[in-house]
């Protein structure tokens, strides 16, 4: 392999992974407040993707991404709020099974509206053809607005949940719900928040990432089982892990390209998913001593 | 087999003759089609059914085990093994009587394995790599467990997709006949087939094979290792503390369900002469939830109820193009206002007796 | 019956057992007291195999248990009650008590689908053995009522059947007495009495002192996972370390 092929295949595991960890983190922030993982997390990012797409036709990018990412999350609180919130004292499997069927809904309902046509948004700069290069590696400009969407994310959210009395009270919340709620926080309001955030955080991703790699209908299983997988190479809860772990995966599925039939590259997260879930369930920056404490 | 389940058989045999004699007698013969195909399905929700409400292990990839079963049922029982005949292998299926010499369309020679072989050694597999599975994915709970089988489901869909030897997006088609029972003095072979005159005779073999399937089930929840499933559902800590093995008995189960799911592929697949790989897409594992999550979880009754005769209704092309959002309102639907099943919510209307009354003793 | 030898348990800092020895005489009732976070929880799941020791060694009936599952301890002829009640939701009475004679019956998973006749007299004995235990505690006429709906005292008499029908030679109770009013914890002593004299020997860990001085042929003191007393309940009523740890506190 030469040294620009080498270089060819780590900035785009890099890009890759950077959104593998934005998934990732949706997951985190959701799993952090409520202690279930939303199996919906993928279609959010497909539902920011398509409603950028189609608020593009009416209006120039910048806007037709904000208010994408915007209604994304509208959708996200009103699906905490008609699903979950006024549920008492549910089973970890019904609430499983209830995102399953969110995300079912939110596929069917992705068809019905968009159909099975494969679209993208524009590059944000330039266009397909157009590259930046760094020395002798080619890059293009949305790989750079990827990896600055995922480093301005993590950022911002490390300072909400360290900075802001919202981040802190969903930090709270997160540690000891029922502490939580004696200290006169309303911990639904914080789920709600969460799913909201969560799917803000998915639509932003969904949007950076659709003129590489399209949008259609059904892309969200794909990226949730990564996302997930992510989430947990890191340690389930683990954002900043989470971002390491996510370029690692990017990563290893770009240089698997060589070895690997590109039709069986999905099967190598999964396979990594597996293995780590069996040897390491707690991540592989995980504490086992802190991770015996959660419900595995 | 206590009383009441004995009567429930006995009425679910009834039925499945009652509705034969009147798709005879009103000449609607063609809904055998569909009502032989939703028993198939029926036993893989049935499976499932023990595995997710008796033992409580939620798995999202047994349309994998289905996919495993009827592929390689189909495969083995369709590919052409003749330039492998010198291999050990198939000398091996030859010396166990288990290779059949036929002619394709072309008049070509075609050698494959007969049916009865396939089956076993497809099932055999589900078995395997359930067991292979379920033994690092049971130490898991609740959302885990979950990713880790919709995970594997998935990678099953995709290496269906990505291997020609299994026909790829087209899957295997032209999966010959399987014929379970040879021609027994003046009656006709059993054969399991789509052909049009096997109709009734299929109906029947479909549903023979769910009621056993179901009278095993039945036996098994009301046995010591059900007692045991179900007390592991409960409390894991409680049950090892008497002495159950929880984590052989998870296996265990586990390896039961794909058995089931993967004998339901098989027997699809020759019915239907061929296996597509939406068989096995994750959509197919969710429904298999949804339906047994609608018969109520530890409903088995319920499940087999609900999941045959909404199964029916889908075959049926009722829900149209909303096929798979219906299910998807279903799964939610249940979960959101009858956790317990559709069938629970005939409490509020009929005033509940001692339901722990009318539980058997052996 | 029941030896323990320096054992120590250690969750990161916090060394919630530290160098704890003793041993349970076959026949007896040995009790467990300390106050709130002497480590008597951490004791029985060491003691059950629920938890991994540190450090040390615990032998059941000469046999070192060490690396042993859960199960397979039961098994060998422990068994246990929980201090929150952990019945099996959905099953009777009867069931729990049945799945109690678990380690004591073998019908397979093909046997248990198939019905053979042995397994269906293994049932009958089963059955019989289950009804034995509910009489014993009186439960006779709740056989046949979810057992997560009985009262609270019920509830934890049929636990009492469930460990009981695993015909263990040593039976952990992990207090037995908690959340019980005074008639209810009469009760529970005659019960325990009655058990040691079925030559089942107990362990007991119980906050109600009543009951421990009551019943108990010998205390072992924990605090702050060591072990300071040992003795009758006589003398450990006159024990000035005691006293002053545990009693001083608990009537200041």
């Amino acid at each position: 392999m030469t040294p620009d092929l080498f270089f060819q295949y780590l900035f785009a595991g890099v890009t890759y992974g950077a959104i593998y960890a934005i998934v990732a983190i949706g997951f985190n922030i959701i799993y952090n407040t409520t202690g279930i993982i939303n199996f919906a997390q993928g279609e959010f990012v497909m539902l920011g993707g398509m409603i950028a797409i189609s608020l593009h036709q009416v209006m120039p990018l910048p806007l037709a991404i904000t208010l994408a990412v915007a209604l994304t999350m509208v959708i996200g609180a009103a699906i905490e709020i008609i699903f979950i919130r006024w549920l008492q004292s549910p089973s970890v499997l019904r609430l499983i099974i209830i995102t399953i069927g969110v995300s079912i809904l939110l596929r069917e309902a992705a068809l019905h509206i968009w159909g099975e046509s494969i679209r993208s948004l524009p590059y944000f700069y330039g266009n397909e053809i157009s590259s930046i290069s760094l020395g002798s590696v080619h890059l293009s400009p949305q790989v750079l607005w990827v990896i600055a969407a995922c480093g301005i994310m993590v950022a911002g959210l490390s300072l909400f949940f360290k900075y802001t009395p919202t981040g802190r009270e969903m930090r709270a919340c997160s540690a000891n719900r029922t502490a939580a709620i004696l200290c006169g926080i309303s911990t639904r309001n914080m789920v709600t928040l969460s799913f909201m955030l969560s799917a803000g955080i998915g639509a932003v991703a969904g949007c950076v990432m659709s003129p590489i790699t399209y949008t259609q209908y059904d892309s969200g299983t794909g990226l949730a089982i990564k996302g997930f997988t992510v989430a947990i190479l890191g340690g389930l809860g683990n954002s900043m892990a989470a971002v390491a772990a996510g370029i690692l995966l990017g990563i290893i599925e770009a240089f698997s390209v060589s070895v690997v039939p590109l039709a069986f590259q999905d099967a190598i997260a999964i396979t990594i998913l597996l293995a780590i879930l069996f040897v390491k369930p707690h991540g592989l920056f995980g504490s086992s001593v802190a991770a015996r404490l959660k419900d595995f | 087999m206590n009383s009441i389940n004995r009567y429930k058989i006995l009425g679910l045999a009834g039925l499945v003759i009652a509705v034969q004699l009147l798709t005879q007698f009103t000449g609607t013969a063609f809904y055998l089609t569909q009502l032989t195909m939703s028993a198939y399905y029926g036993l893989v929700i049935i499976g499932l059914g023990v595995l997710m409400g008796y033992a409580g292990q939620l798995s999202i990839g047994h349309a994998g085990f289905f996919a495993i079963g009827g592929y390689l049922s189909a495969a083995l029982t369709t590919h052409n093994l003749l330039s492998y005949k010198d291999s050990l292998c198939i000398r091996l299926l030859e010396r166990a009587d288990m290779l059949v010499l036929s002619e394709d369309i072309y008049g070509d020679a075609l050698l494959t394995v007969v049916p009865w072989g396939a089956c076993l050694m497809a099932v055999g597999t589900a078995a395997l790599i359930a067991l292979l599975l379920a033994v690092p994915v049971l130490k898991l709970k609740g959302h885990y467990l979950a990713m880790a089988t919709l995970g594997f489901g998935t990678i099953i869909y995709r290496i269906l997709l990505a291997t020609p030897y299994f026909g790829e997006a087209d899957g295997i088609s032209d999966v010959p006949p399987f014929q379970l029972l040879p021609a027994l003095g003046g009656l006709p072979p059993v054969v399991v087939s789509g052909s049009f005159d096997n109709r009734v005779v299929n109906y029947y073999v479909a549903w023979g094979i769910l009621i056993v399937g179901m009278l095993l089930l039945l036996n098994l929840i009301n046995s010591r290792v059900g007692r045991a499933l179900r007390s592991l559902h409960s409390s894991e800590e409680a049950a090892e503390a008497v002495g159950i093995n929880t984590s052989r008995c998870k296996v265990q189960v586990f390896v039961l369900s794909a058995v089931y799911a993967a004998l339901a592929g098989v027997f699809l697949a020759h019915y239907n002469a061929g296996i597509g790989p939406s068989e096995a897409g994750v959509m197919k594992s969710v429904r298999y939830v949804a339906l047994v999550a609608v018969g109520g979880m530890t409903n088995l009754w319920g499940t087999l109820l609900m999941g045959v005769s909404l199964t029916f209704l889908s075959l049926r092309g009722v829900f149209g193009s909303l096929d798979d959002a219906v299910f998807g309102v279903i799964l939610i639907g249940v979960m959101l206002f009858a956790p317990e099943g559709i069938l629970s919510l005939r409490r509020f209307l009929v005033p509940a007796k001692d339901a722990a009354l009318k539980r058997d003793e052996p | 019956m029941l030896d323990i030898q320096s054992l120590h348990k250690r969750f990161g800092g916090l060394h919630a057992v530290n160098e704890v020895s003793f041993s349970v005489e076959s026949g007896l009732i040995k009790s467990v007291i300390g106050p709130n976070g002497a480590g008597k929880t951490t004791l029985f799941n060491l003691i059950t195999g629920n938890l991994p020791p540190s450090e040390g060694e615990i032998c059941f009936q000469g046999t070192p248990i060490h690396g042993r599952k859960p199960h397979q301890i039961a098994a060998m002829g422990m068994s246990r009650t929980f201090q929150n009640i952990k019945l099996f939701h959905g099953m009777t009475a009867l069931e729990c008590v049945m799945v109690g004679c678990h380690s004591r019956s073998k019908a397979g998973f093909m046997a248990g689908m198939l019905k053979l006749p042995s397994t269906w007299r293994e049932e009958q004995r089963i059955y019989q053995r289950s009804m034995e235990l509910l009489e014993l505690l009186e439960l006779s006429d709740y056989a046949q009522v979810e057992a997560t709906s009985l009262a609270f005292g019920q509830q934890r008499a049929v636990e009492l059947a469930r460990a009981l029908a695993s015909e263990p030679k040593l039976l952990l109770l992990d207090e037995p007495a908690a959340g019980l009013n005074i008639y209810e914890t009469a009760e529970v002593a005659r019960l325990i009495c009655k058990i040691r004299d079925m030559g089942i020997t107990v362990l007991l860990v119980e906050h109600d002192m009543s009951l421990v001085m009551e019943i108990s042929d010998e205390i072992v003191v924990l605090c702050f996972g060591e072990k300071i007393a040992e003795d009758t309940p006589k003398n450990i009523q006159q024990n000035k370390e005691v006293i002053r740890i545990y009693l001083g506190e608990d009537e200041g």
